[in-house]
């Protein structure tokens, strides 16, 4: 019953992305999910478009506009300030019923996760969670990869008969759409009126934690450490070597679970996936989980005791050795570069 | 205050193995245990069933017949009743399925303050079922719930955010969907072991005993379907430096200044 006839799916056209902002500034995602958009869009000869809601963020579209999107569609209200669950579903599920997207792509985010799966349930639909890779077969339908089983395995899903074909999208993993400044594209107001009850869940406060690490999915060094430091204190190591090399601290879940490091440093399937240009694997065994978040790094380096641990496996240059003798040799090294 | 906690068993990820030869998953030999989230969620009804007299927490799971040791633990930990929805109609069902027919079950238990799940479970890690049966049953949810009060039927939460926190409030009837950093799952009681073979504790419901359309559920049900599965790629090892730690690190250096890269 929930699914649509095959001479209703020509009624669905164009991909649609989340334009997920917070505090009125769009999420890094958003840029990944329009670089992929665009392509999965110039597959189909279709058009890209945006859904962008919340208060005030009318002067967002610009650029939207400008990093690829031809359409964006706004709701704009002040109920939508903070994001509200039935806020913003009621709205992204009256754009899905009146502009019919074929593909819908939200950011993997804390926001995203919680909005996708009740739109998808709202829209009778199916929804694909955390995809690394999107693509169009010979059909023109959405290929959806994704991570299961910790990591074990990839899985290709697809949605033959509903639509639209909906998907959130891991952040870090998709390149970013480029900007040209000054193209523009078209606006498109999509009316929705809120009652007293529409929203049922109230935002007392919102709280940013300001951390003293730095945002390791924007680094473009990263050394990370695993079990193999033996110690909490080896991380002081591991960050000697990323401020030598201006780059940042990263680590495995092993030891974020230890308590070593905050598990906003964890790289993994569990943690970020990162793309930096030299990722610096230091005691870190290359549990597949691991693996699964730092793979699509340009230069990996791998430095290990154990010369049979799995990480070599995947390291383009690999130091078989004592973290506590290799890393004050290879600052040395560095020193002598300069 | 009626609760229902929505729990599933899992493989433990952590412990799975690919065949090197076939490249598929060996799923032999490897524990099965609750859905780490899920005993959060739970934890977070037992919580308030120490706190308050008027406490029932019915668990609920869907999967096939060995799912009931995982039923049995959640009543050795201190639930009241569990019902494990089982027939093979249900299975091979995606989120969207799985979710029409937890909520069917769910409709048919009635009568529920708050409905606890884990955030996501580890073998599909898509996070998506207890928003999905928030929505069949319109109901207010919150995801990723780090800390938890309720107070004159009226629930404040923390959502955890990737940098921070939202502080929301919310009135029962509500989904919630938790994570790790709730709380910490206690043990099972050595009382609760001995009592929880007891009569009527466990039921098992079919598709005959829910009101769902079968159209809906189980795998013909599902929106989306695999289409293949395969183990990930990974990029062709490199080479492994050979020397003395001086020698090494020194080549290491010189072949990253020949790259650009530092």
């Amino acid at each position: 019953m929930a699914r649509i006839l095959e001479n209703e799916k020509a009624n669905y056209k164009n991909v649609m992305v989340f334009a997920e902002q917070r505090d009125n500034k769009l999420m890094p995602v958003v840029f990944e999910l329009l670089g992929e958009g665009k392509k999965l869009a110039d597959k189909l000869g279709v058009k890209l478009t945006a859904a962008l809601i919340g208060s005030d963020v009318d002067k967002l579209a610009d650029e939207l506009f400008s990093h690829g999107a031809d359409i964006v569609y706004v709701t704009d209200n002040p109920a939508l300030k903070e994001y509200t669950t039935d806020g913003y579903a009621k709205v992204i599920s009256t754009m899905i019923d009146q502009v019919k997207p074929e593909i819908v792509l939200m950011g993997a985010t804390h926001i995203g996760r919680d909005l996708a799966p009740r739109v998808s349930a709202r829209v009778n639909t199916g929804l694909t969670a955390d995809c690394t890779n999107l693509e169009i077969d010979d059909d023109g339908k959405l290929l959806m990869t994704r991570p299961a089983f910790g990591g074990n395995i990839m899985a290709t899903i697809v949605c033959p008969n509903h639509r639209p074909q909906m998907s959130t999208v891991r952040p870090g993993v998709m390149k970013k759409a480029e900007a040209s400044e000054g193209k523009k594209g078209e606006k498109v107001t999509v009316k929705v009126d809120f009652s007293e009850n529409d929203i049922r869940t109230k935002v007392l406060e919102v709280i940013k934690q300001t951390k003293s690490s730095v945002d390791i999915q924007a680094a473009e060094i990263i050394v990370s450490g695993g079990r193999g430091l033996g110690k909490k204190e080896g991380f002081e190591l591991v960050q000697k070597l990323a401020d030598k090399l201006g780059g940042v601290v990263g680590a495995s879940r092993a030891v974020v679970d230890l308590g070593w490091i905050d598990h906003d440093q964890q790289v993994g399937q569990t943690g970020k996936t990162v793309r930096p240009k030299i990722y610096i694997a230091c005691g870190i065994s290359g549990a597949i989980q691991h693996i699964a978040g730092m793979q699509d790094s340009e230069y990996i380096i791998a430095i290990n005791k154990n010369p049979d641990a799995p990480i070599f496996k995947v390291a383009d240059y690999g130091i078989v050795g004592d973290i506590y003798e290799v890393i004050p040799e290879l600052i040395n090294a560095l020193d002598k570069a300069e | 205050m009626n609760i229902i906690v929505c729990l599933k068993q899992v493989p433990d990820t952590t412990e799975l193995k690919i065949d090197p030869v076939t490249g598929t998953l060996i799923r032999k030999g490897v524990p099965s245990i609750i859905n780490p989230d899920d005993k959060n969620a739970l934890e977070e009804a037992l919580k308030l069933k120490d706190k308050y007299e008027d406490v029932k927490i019915t668990v609920l799971s869907m999967g096939p017949a060995q799912a009931e040791e995982a039923l049995r633990e959640a009543l050795a930990m201190g639930a009241d009743d569990t019902i494990l929805l089982s027939d093979r109609a249900f299975g091979g069902a995606d989120t969207w399925a799985t979710s029409e027919t937890l909520a069917a079950a769910i409709r048919k238990i009635g009568n529920y303050d708050i409905i606890f799940a884990g955030r996501q479970a580890i073998d599909g890690d898509t996070a998506q079922v207890g928003p999905q049966i928030a929505e069949r049953l319109n109901l207010p949810q919150v995801t990723y719930v780090q800390s938890f009060d309720i107070k004159d039927g009226k629930v404040t939460v923390k959502r955890a955010l990737e940098d921070g926190y939202e502080i929301i409030e919310v009135n029962t009837p509500v989904l919630l969907t938790t994570i790790k950093e709730l709380n910490t799952p206690r043990y099972m009681s050595v009382n609760g072991i001995f009592t929880c073979y007891g009569e009527g504790k466990y039921k098992v419901w079919g598709l005959n005993d829910i009101d769902v359309d079968v159209t809906n559920i189980g795998l013909k049900g599902s929106p989306t379907q695999v289409k293949k599965s395969f183990t990930p790629e990974q990029k062709g090892a490199g080479e492994i430096l050979k020397g003395t730690t001086k020698e090494v690190t020194t080549l290491l250096v010189s072949k990253l200044k020949e790259k650009h890269l530092i």
